[in-house]
């Protein structure tokens, strides 16, 4: 993603909020070319993995996933074997 | 000119130049090579390939190296055995097995760690490295010692001790992460991308590596005559071993080396942790598995990056997938033994475990002619077997003691019980 956000990791200050929200902050922030990496009509892209505190969000509730203030959000692509 | 174009993604079909990369920067979609196939199909040939090393190398030319230097410690040229015996318990009247466990580090990752250390070596990188549950490690931590490359490899901290001795011999950084498979991968992950001289084999030229999985089903084609098998069984972590193995027999029809590539791919999971083999079984998204426990470490992925792609495989080519249980695959890999004389470990296990039930269900014919491919060595996991053998009797070195022993009734067809001291 570093070649769209030009940044490994950014910072929000948004409170406690979901990973939804999380998002659409972050389109806000770096444009479409950001959001149609993540999203597909507005679902996750099948290879697109999102991590809250490192629990994948399908373990949680998706896209409605609590995120509290002190939380990190990881993207990262699916895992491979070996 | 090349056989190489370049990288593309298997998604969105983004192309890319040949360098390390394995993500798309379009959709976060896996990468694959690009190839030239006419100017594939202009170099190839039969006779070339019967001419050439008795390794994977002899398909050089199906695979994505640019330079003549290959970090070969033999992988690859790999006895097919027909499996007569297990064949003839099973109800199947043709079954061969492909037995990877002889390979110079006894698994078939030997075939794609020798093409991605080559690739590395292309690219100049200053260490490699790999994210494993077990059998990838000992062959990275070999084919680096032979290339003079320094290894970083993240394992997680519950595999097999065998797996963990035969890495350490080699010498590279071991690093064990507390948890599964995926969070050592996902470490290796953000190490590799923090690393960009680093090659990462199942990672970041991971697009290269998968290629090495071929190799299985050329030796196959090239073993049966350059025919095809009509199915075949293979285990499945992240789904990739099944996707390359189906990809390699339309690699042959495309360049003519066989005439049909019309081969049922069917795969197995150990029923707790089976993500891609319950879609296929319900038809249904690969939803990854949080929680799993199985003593079949080596295909412990609860999220598979190929899992889409491996579902799609199998039932567009008419197979199916099984879900043999813990018990199942140990008695499999008892099976193997006994029938076959080969030691697998549970990934192979899974395998034969996985070829029983798929043969029970009828969604393998007895009259087909089946390969399937047991990936790994069971000396690699002598600890999750020993529950499972009888220590042998200790007598006295007297004829009359052995004669005291209980003896079975032999039966070719049956397993043989170890000899029982008599109580």
């Amino acid at each position: 993603m570093s070649n769209v956000t030009h940044a490994r990791e950014t910072t929000l200050d948004i409170g406690d909020t979901t990973v939804k929200t999380v998002l659409d902050n972050l389109i806000k922030q770096f444009g479409p070319d950001f959001e149609k990496r993540i999203l597909d009509k507005g679902e996750v892209r099948r290879f697109v993995n999102l991590y809250v505190n490192g629990e994948d969000i399908r373990h949680l509730k998706g896209l409605d996933s609590a995120v509290k203030s002190a939380d990190e959000i990881s993207i990262l692509p699916a895992v491979s074997g070996g | 000119m090349s056989h190489v174009i370049g990288l593309k993604c298997r998604e969105c079909g983004a192309e890319y130049p040949a360098v390390i990369q394995n993500t798309c920067y379009e959709c976060f979609g896996p990468l694959e090579v690009n190839y030239d196939w006419d100017y594939i199909s202009d170099h190839i040939s039969k006779e070339k390939i019967t001419s050439g090393p008795k390794s994977i190398w002899r398909y050089a030319d199906l695979l994505p190296l640019e330079s003549e230097k290959r970090i070969d410690l033999g992988a690859g040229f790999n006895k097919l055995h027909h499996a007569h015996r297990l064949g003839a318990v099973l109800g199947l009247d043709e079954l061969y097995i492909l037995d990877e466990s002889v390979n110079p580090t006894n698994s078939f990752k030997d075939r794609v760690t020798s093409v991605a250390i080559s690739k590395a070596i292309e690219f100049n990188v200053k260490a490699v490295g790999c994210a494993s549950t077990g059998n990838l490690a000992a062959a990275v931590g070999a084919h680096a010692a032979k290339a003079g490359l320094p290894a970083y490899i993240f394992i997680p901290s519950n595999i097999e001790l065998g797996k963990i001795v035969q890495m350490l011999v080699y010498g590279p950084n071991v690093i064990a992460v507390e948890g599964t498979y995926d969070d050592a991968n996902r470490l290796a992950s953000e190490v590799a991308d923090s690393h960009p001289d680093w090659a990462f084999v199942n990672i970041n030229i991971r697009p290269y590596y998968t290629e090495g999985s071929k190799t299985l089903a050329y030796e196959t084609a090239e073993q049966l005559d350059w025919t095809v098998p009509d199915h075949i069984v293979a285990p499945m972590a992240s789904g990739a071993l099944l996707c390359a193995i189906s990809r390699g027999y339309k690699e042959l029809e495309r360049i003519g080396l066989v005439d049909s590539a019309d081969v049922k791919i069917s795969g197995s999971q150990p029923l707790n942790c089976s993500p891609i083999s319950c879609a296929v079984q319900n038809n249904s998204e690969v939803v990854p598995v949080r929680k799993f426990e199985t003593i079949v470490h080596s295909l412990a992925i609860g999220n598979p990056a190929d899992g889409y792609y491996a579902k799609k495989t199998i039932l567009d080519s008419g197979g199916f997938a099984a879900t043999p249980t813990d018990e199942e695959i140990i008695e499999a890999i008892h099976l193997l033994a006994r029938t076959e004389g080969i030691f697998t470990e549970p990934a192979g296990g899974t395998t034969v475990a996985g070829l029983k039930k798929l043969v029970e269900s009828g969604h393998i014919q007895r009259d087909e002619r089946v390969v399937v491919y047991v990936t790994g060595n069971g000396l690699k996991a002598q600890d999750t077997l020993l529950k499972s053998l009888q220590r042998p009797p200790v007598i006295k070195p007297m004829l009359s003691e052995f004669e005291k022993l209980e003896t079975p009734k032999l039966d070719i067809h049956a397993h043989k019980e170890p000899l029982l001291a008599r109580t």
